[in-house]
């Protein structure tokens, strides 16, 4: 590949070292992998191992494991809502921003909702990493001030009577929702209510539903 | 710091661009990024509080107008270039400085993947009681630095009541200018959406924030 010559691909006057990159971002990605992979600051392998595990195994099916549980084991339940992040960590996650767990209950009459103002904090462990909308301005900005538009938005729309408790994760405490288990899942496994549960479910900004089904 | 991160209760940002059935990541080089920015973090030149600074400082033009992963590998180049770990030059070219000695990198796969459950968590014991208890009325504080803290200007100068404490945990404002972890008991707040918003907003909602101690004053 020919060499890229320097370019400030921005407008801003003072140069901050990134504006030196590529302006095309896998171009720019590329320039930073080479440089840390050959200066040895960064084991290939180690990139390899880090995206396979946040492709593979840490996403919204481990929250949806958890939610389960909780739907059909009271005492699990209990103990999620007491202490969220020794709860969680009986099922297998952990770890790298869900250090600290709190895990608040949809019901009737409250409704949670959980946003990172100031940046995108997110409980990685339970729901992998977040989806674009989560880190966006508008939710960030929006959510907090008119929940109940933003939740409209998403296809929520709440009673009045309903009490909207959102969540602004600001420190190291990362928020779980436990959306309301559906009506008439009575005969379902844990594992057949797992899937039915939303990675938006338990951020707040979805509710859990049946799919629906033809006559039989 | 008053910076463009600060989001919260900002208007003009229309609606939320949902994408149906969104995958993890939209690029292959976005993981990539992710990647790199966490294996960079064994080196222990900055810390995660570091890191959120190097992001809110980018000039408030890129803030808004690069994706999620490109500020952070702006911030990430940033934070490498400060640390002297490359230099301008190197990031301008893309290629080595002839003659530049070889590192080891202090993380191997199984070191990283090993670390994942386990990450770094933020509590710590210290001596000092908590000088609020839960039902504690409080106000935050209406002026802050200009350096990194997590006390969001939509809550500032506010009374809330204090719902759970958390135990003491370590003080972004001073950990992200590596001058140590200074914890300080931690609290969630519960502020009425009415106090915060007006009249528009439900008399039954409320917003609940995460607070350092020495963010809060008592409510007399």
């Amino acid at each position: 590949m020919e060499p890229k010559p320097p370019k400030d691909n921005h407008t801003h006057s003072h140069t901050h070292p990134h504006s030196l990159l590529p302006s095309d971002p896998a171009l720019r990605v590329k320039a930073i992998e080479t440089l840390v992979v050959d200066k040895g600051l960064v084991d290939p392998e180690a990139i390899e191992a880090l995206i396979e595990a946040y492709s593979e195994q840490i996403g919204p099916q481990n929250g949806a494991k958890v939610v389960a549980r909780s739907w059909t084991d009271s005492e699990y339940r209990s103990k999620l809502l007491d202490d969220a992040t020794a709860a969680i960590s009986e099922l297998g996650f952990s770890g790298l921003q869900g250090e600290h767990m709190v895990a608040v209950e949809n019901t009737d009459k409250i409704h949670n909702v959980v946003v990172c103002t100031l940046c995108s904090c997110y409980p990685w462990p339970v729901l992998g990493v977040p989806p674009v909308w989560y880190k966006s301005a508008a939710y960030r900005a929006r959510v907090v001030r008119d929940p109940r538009g933003v939740l409209a938005e998403f296809g929520v729309v709440l009673d009045e009577d309903a009490e909207v408790r959102v969540w602004d994760s600001t420190a190291e405490i990362r928020y779980l929702v436990i959306p309301k288990r559906p009506q008439n899942t009575d005969g379902l496994s844990e594992d057949e209510l797992a899937a039915l549960v939303t990675r938006d479910s338990m951020i707040g900004t979805g509710v859990v539903t049946l799919p629906e089904r033809g006559q039989e | 710091m008053d910076g463009i991160h600060d989001l919260g209760g900002m208007e003009g940002f229309g609606p939320i661009q949902i994408e149906e059935n969104e995958p993890t990541f939209h690029h292959d080089w976005e993981p990539r990024v992710m990647a790199m920015r966490l294996l960079m973090g064994f080196w222990r030149k900055w810390n995660i509080d570091a890191s959120r600074h190097s992001v809110e400082t980018l000039p408030p033009e890129d803030y808004l107008g690069l994706t999620y992963y490109e500020k952070w590998l702006a911030s990430l180049t940033v934070l490498m270039y400060r640390a002297g770990f490359v230099s301008l030059e190197e990031i301008a070219s893309g290629s080595v400085a002839p003659g530049s000695e070889k590192a080891s990198p202090p993380a191997d796969a199984a070191t990283a993947t090993a670390f994942l459950p386990i990450g770094r968590p933020s509590q710590r014991e210290i001596d000092a009681k908590p000088i609020y208890t839960i039902g504690s009325k409080v106000r935050t504080a209406q002026h802050m630095h200009s350096g990194h803290h997590r006390l969001p200007r939509y809550v500032r100068g506010h009374v809330g009541e204090i719902i759970l404490h958390h135990g003491a945990h370590v003080l972004p404002d001073t950990h992200a200018k590596m001058a140590g972890e200074n914890p300080q008991h931690l609290y969630t707040v519960r502020f009425k959406a009415r106090d915060l918003w007006g009249d528009e907003a439900s008399a039954k909602d409320t917003v609940t924030v995460d607070l350092w101690e020495g963010y809060l004053g008592a409510d007399n």
